[in-house]
């Protein structure tokens, strides 16, 4: 009787056997294809491509390749800009107008012709919406009851902006390189704009296509963006239309991808052409595989500790001093950023106009503990300090845990989600930050504002910078600050900036301890696959594929 | 016997009714209160975690009055037991709001989410069910055995083992060592466009709409989360069948039916089977709903882009509309899976109707 069962049970098991090899049967790894460029990256900062809105990193890129500016940072040439859509422009003798000249014969992908029209329309919208990156535009006097006459078509190629002080043109200029002010299809947009009810705060009666742009469409770039899925994947395609060199590939797919670990198993599987978030450890072992390449820049991001002002103790010049002695630069550089990052001490990143490349800080923990007596506390104190549980800054965190421990300062490490840690750090209620500052747009001002700059340090303050944040107090340093905005020599501007520089580095509650290198590994077949200097410059229309 | 209703049977008629009822009454007693109970969890959780939601609309790089007049807009000035009113009169219209991360309305997201997660859940209940059932009747006919034993470990370690760790190895296993799976994911980026989604079920929509080469690059897809969604079914399935059939098997009528000379294999799969089937219905629904629940883990490991992985990413992200969202659909699958489990079992087992 039994027998039947068993022979059930052979045909059971070798059913199972045959199912399982079925479902695993070894299928040849295909590449990604040849028109199409995969790269993991992680993406899920992304919450907007409307370029009047979008104000994160990634986003930055994704508008770079789909939409065209007047004028561009010129990637080979960090401290110029060239013309994009402008054939070329003028600054009037009182420095007040720039009047720019459209190249002729240009469309958008939708077809439509690209005029001064669209340009005006773009900085009015941005304006009037008044999102996050705005401020780049309205820093210039704009609001949305002047922004009509400041920013107009003067006829169907010539676009007039007008500015409320004689800014340094370069300062105008680097502004207007910000994805913010990508040129929009107008036609395209108001087709799509949804009517609403004005209010106080918003006095228009159209949200400008906002709400259809978030994921929409409507610019002239190298790419067309045909979808973005949150936390999955960005998916362009190639735009006929295109003014500039035709894109050599039909596609390009950004997969979502967090883990460090996950990309290169990824790359190394060939499922994706380019991984970009890579650990150091990754990096070495990508670094050994012959069908692997990587390519490497200098980014704009420079990451900081800073120390909040209303701890009394953080308060003490000669504590704020020792800090900057107590941070093992050395290991920090050869370990935890590897591949990622260079040390580097000074506010403005090096690429920067007037980046002073200065380091005059190492550990020394004899000086630093002698700094501390000074203060009034020879056997130190214990303090808190906010981390946001991603590495690096973690791993630099507990790297600082032990140097200070040396000098008998006691530093509790608070963990915690990124949003968290910035809730806390934008309430001032922390004692320590280690942070991570990119910058807003490529000018040093947009550094040097928020370090050196505190118009009004009480709690209520409207102008909350990094200095506002940690409570330092500077009004000398806010006059130079916006002095150099002014200054029309270049050289002279890059000079203040460099004094400024000076004396974050020997005062402030600022350590800036390195500044970023984007690292990108990519298959060996890849070719003209470039990181640019800043993470709106990293174009993928020239890639192409052997 | 008689087809005239006798007093005796119109009394059990009326109890069964009554019973019904009662049964009736205290489930949506506990749907309606388990639904305020999410409801207000979620909600306050959402509330008093230290994080800013306004940060977690606009990014971290937003100028303050930016971050000052989003907070008004969004009615974060209110007192909090204003915003969950609002909260629970929105959710009762079917409303949870937008999703900061996706823009798009919670419920549309969901929409296009979770049927990526049945389609998972599925095809683990269907694998855990197939392979659950024929080796727990082996274990429990055998018992004692090596095969015993085997399908005990078998179980204890499907029981014991967190199942993203499982899967993190698999992983390793079968896509970076061996290439047999494919690349986390739903299905290749490649062929993302090559076929419509009408149903929301690729294979299905694959299938109909004859994109062969899709189906397999799918299939390659499902089959190492399946797997291992199954085995965890099959653990817990296997397990209980052996317990439910060694109940069976130890009955007078088995007893009984060897007398009358039956075969084994009739008395193991026409009777004890047949009777142990009616709590294994239970177990089964159990076990889907479980991986339903469950698959957030294991979502996240493989990437998969159903209803675990939107919550998982919506909570890293602080967009409490979509935890909120997410969850509370996951809740009333649960109450839908135990309340059918519950009718099937009422039906096809008379003794526990007036229970």
């Amino acid at each position: 009787m039994m027998k039947m069962f068993n022979g059930r049970a052979r045909m059971l098991a070798s059913s199972a056997a045959l199912s399982l090899l079925m479902m695993t049967a070894p299928a040849a790894f295909a590449d990604t294809p040849k028109d199409t460029l995969v790269e993991a990256f992680a993406i899920d900062d992304i919450i907007t491509m409307d370029p009047g809105e979008a104000f994160e990193l990634s986003t930055a890129e994704m508008t770079s390749n789909t939409y065209d500016l007047l004028v561009r940072l010129d990637p080979t040439d960090t401290s110029k800009v060239k013309g994009d859509l402008a054939e070329s422009w003028t600054v009037s003798d009182d420095g007040l107008t720039y009047t720019f000249k459209l190249k002729s014969g240009l469309k958008f992908a939708s077809g439509n012709p690209i005029t001064a029209e669209d340009v005006a329309f773009s900085f009015e919208r941005a304006v009037k919406l008044d999102k996050s990156p705005a401020f780049i535009l309205t820093q210039f006097g704009l609001s949305g009851d002047n922004v009509t006459e400041k920013a107009k078509a003067a006829d169907e190629t010539t676009f007039v902006f007008t500015v409320d002080k004689p800014y340094a043109p370069s300062f105008v200029l680097n502004c207007l390189t910000a994805t913010v002010a990508s040129v929009l299809d107008k036609k395209l947009v108001m087709e799509n704009a949804k009517p609403v009810t004005p209010t106080d705060e918003y006095k228009y009666d159209t949200d400008f296509g906002n709400e259809w742009l978030k994921t929409g469409y409507a610019g002239s770039g190298a790419f067309k963006l045909r979808e973005w899925r949150a936390n999955e994947l960005v998916v362009l395609e190639k735009n006929d239309n295109y003014h500039g060199e035709q894109a050599k590939l039909a596609r390009v797919i950004y997969r979502h991808m967090k883990e460090s670990a996950g990309q290169r198993l990824a790359l190394e599987a060939g499922d994706v052409d380019v991984a970009r978030n890579l650990d150091p450890g990754d990096l070495d072992a990508i670094a050994k595989n012959a069908d692997l390449a990587s390519t490497s820049a200098p980014k704009g991001s420079i990451y900081y500790i800073s120390l909040n002002q209303k701890n009394e103790a953080l308060a003490k010049p000669e504590v704020r001093e020792a800090f900057k002695y107590l941070v093992d630069y050395d290991a920090i550089g050869s370990t935890l950023i590897k591949g990622i990052g260079d040390i580097h001490q000074t506010f403005l990143p090096k690429g920067v106009l007037g980046a002073l490349d200065e380091k005059p800080y190492t550990k020394d923990v004899a000086k630093a503990k002698e700094l501390l007596a000074k203060a009034g506390y020879p056997d130190g104190f214990t303090v808190t300090m906010d981390v946001r549980n991603t590495q690096p800054v973690a791993g630099i965190a507990e790297s600082i845990q032990q140097t200070l421990a040396e000098a008998g300062v006691k530093l509790e490490i608070i963990p915690g989600d990124g949003k968290q840690t910035l809730t806390k750090y934008r309430a001032r209620t922390h004692d320590i930050y280690i942070g991570v500052w990119g910058m807003d747009y490529f000018d040093p001002n947009s550094n040097a504002e928020t370090f050196t700059s505190n118009t009004d340090n009480s709690d209520e303050g409207k102008n909350k910078t990094l200095a506002w944040r940690n409570t330092w107090d500077v009004p000398e340093l806010t006059k130079e600050t916006q002095a150099a905005l002014l200054e029309k020599d270049s050289a002279k501007r890059a000079d203040m900036y460099k004094g400024l520089q000076k004396a974050v580095l020997e005062t402030s509650p600022f350590v800036v301890i390195f500044q970023q290198t984007e690292v990108a590994a990519t298959r060996a077949n890849l070719k003209d696959f470039k990181l640019g200097p800043s993470f709106d410059t990293n174009f993928v229309s020239t890639v192409s594929k052997d | 016997m008689s087809a005239i209703p006798t007093q005796a049977g119109a009394g059990r008629a009326s109890a069964r009714a009554r019973s019904l009822v009662l049964a009736t009454l205290r489930f949506l007693v506990i749907v309606v209160t388990t639904y305020l109970g999410l409801l207000a969890v979620t909600f306050f959780i959402g509330r008093v975690i230290p994080i800013d939601p306004v940060l977690a609309i606009l990014g971290d790089r937003a100028p303050q009055h930016v971050v000052d007049r989003v907070r008004e807009e969004m009615g974060f000035n209110l007192p909090l037991y204003q915003q969950f009113f609002l909260y629970v009169k929105g959710a009762l219209q079917g409303d949870f709001g937008t999703s900061v991360l996706t823009t798009n309305p919670v419920m549309q997201d969901i929409r296009r989410v979770f049927p990526a997660t049945i389609e998972l859940a599925t095809l683990g209940t269907l694998i855990g069910a197939l392979f659950g059932i024929p080796l727990g009747v082996l274990a429990a006919v055998k018992r004692g055995s090596l095969a015993d034993q085997i399908v005990r470990v078998i179980g204890l370690i499907g029981y014991s083992v967190p199942i993203f760790w499982l899967a993190l190895l698999s992983l390793v296993l079968f896509y970076a060592k061996l290439q047999w799976a494919a690349f986390p994911g739903r299905v290749d980026v490649v062929y993302e466009y090559s076929f419509t989604p009408v149903t929301g079920f690729y294979l299905i929509d694959a299938t109909m709409q004859g994109a062969w080469d899709v189906l397999w690059d799918l299939i390659r897809h499902i089959a190492l989360p399946a797997c291992l969604l199954g085995y965890f079914a099959l653990a817990y399935i296997s397990r209980m069948t052996r317990s439910f059939m060694l109940n069976e098997l130890s009955q007078e009528y088995i007893v009984a039916a060897r007398a009358k000379g039956l075969s084994e294999t009739r008395i193991i799969w026409g009777h004890a089977l047949r009777n142990a089937a009616v709590p294994l219905i239970t177990v089964i629904a159990l076990s889907y709903a479980g991986l339903l629940e469950g698959s957030v883990l294991t979502e996240t490991v493989f990437a998969w882009p159903g209803l675990g992985l939107y919550i998982t990413n919506s909570l890293q992200n602080a967009d409490m509309n979509a935890v909120l969202g997410g969850t509370i659909v996951i809740g009333s699958v649960f109450i839908a899976i135990n309340l059918l489990s519950d009718l099937l079992y009422r039906t096809l087992d008379p003794r526990t109707r007036t229970r």
